[in-house]
């Protein structure tokens, strides 16, 4: 059975990287999570995202969600805000996309053209 | 939507966008019923309000944005002979206890049930997005059993500097739900 004092030791082990990475979040995963992202499968992407960044500790980069983008039909949505360059919109994303994503874009620098929105229009 | 878990993920991001500090997600099942309870503390809706958000085609209104979050749900519910209700009372109309109560019920073993689904990732998702709102879930199961997770437990056992969308805290709540579930 999980248990409370697990967190207790989490709490402990995470103390000194908390600080760390606050400092570090430069680049926002945002996932389109409103109705049409949901229906059209956002969640198993989002969930994606978390654990891909974690596993590949990709330290700058941190995950949250937003409302509908405006376009439904493109759903599930996700878009890559960094410092001052252009964002970048993936459309139609499905969770195996997500570590190439992570790896090669977040980690390595270069979006994935064949994901974009402009691929797609 | 193809699980009545991903409904839930959908109808809870309005009580995050109400403002709500607690938000209780009460699932009570037995062979042949479910009953899904989504409860806020949030801002609130106005009767009129209330009423347009749960049929949007009924209103010529356009200062407001309707979504289909609502009667979606509401039609999964009404497909198995069950209902959709809500309550809600706004600050000015009740100060002390304010919030919405959205509560759906099924027929499980209606042709048309959409079956609940992954609710353990719909449950993470919501931390993960709103590591600062308080959720409550309880699932009481055909068996008796109840599964329960509580973020105002976790949050008290971390203390403050560890944020509940830590990786490591949504690894330690999806093993605890999966692990209460059998799963």
């Amino acid at each position: 059975m999980k248990s409370l004092e697990e967190l207790a030791a989490i709490r402990n082990k995470m103390k000194d990287k908390v600080a760390l990475r606050e400092n570090n979040g430069d680049i926002r995963i945002v996932v389109g999570m409103a109705t049409c992202g949901i229906a059209a499968g956002a969640r198993p992407v989002l969930n994606a995202f978390v654990e891909e960044v974690s596993k590949q500790h990709a330290e700058n980069a941190t995950v949250t969600q937003t409302g509908c983008i405006g376009m439904c039909r493109l759903e599930p949505i996700v878009e890559v805000f960094e410092g001052n360059k252009e964002r970048v919109t993936y459309v139609k994303v499905k969770p195996a996309m997500v570590p190439r994503i992570v790896k090669e874009h977040i980690l390595g620098g270069r979006p994935i053209t064949e994901y974009t929105i402009g691929a797609a229009e | 939507m193809k699980e009545l878990s991903l409904n839930i993920l959908d109808i809870v991001q309005n009580s995050v966008s109400a403002e709500a500090s607690l938000i209780k997600v009460l699932l009570t099942e037995t062979d042949e019923t479910l009953r899904i309870t989504i409860e806020d503390d949030g801002r609130g809706m106005t009767p009129d309000f209330l009423q347009t958000v749960v049929d949007p085609f009924s209103t010529t209104r356009k200062t407001r944005k309707v979504g289909m979050g609502i009667p979606l749900f509401k039609l999964a519910a009404e497909q198995t002979g069950g209902e959709l209700t809500i309550t809600s009372k706004t600050r000015e109309m009740s100060p002390e206890d304010h919030g919405t109560v959205i509560s759906a019920f099924f027929y499980k073993n209606h042709m048309d049930f959409t079956p609940l689904g992954d609710v353990v990732s719909t449950l993470i998702s919501l931390i993960q997005g709103c590591p600062d709102v308080d959720f409550l879930f309880e699932h009481e199961l055909p068996d008796g059993k109840t599964v329960h997770l509580d973020t105002r437990e976790m949050r008290e056992a971390l203390g403050d500097e560890i944020p509940l969308n830590s990786f490591e805290v949504l690894e330690w709540a999806r093993e605890s739900l999966l692990e209460q579930y059998g799963l």
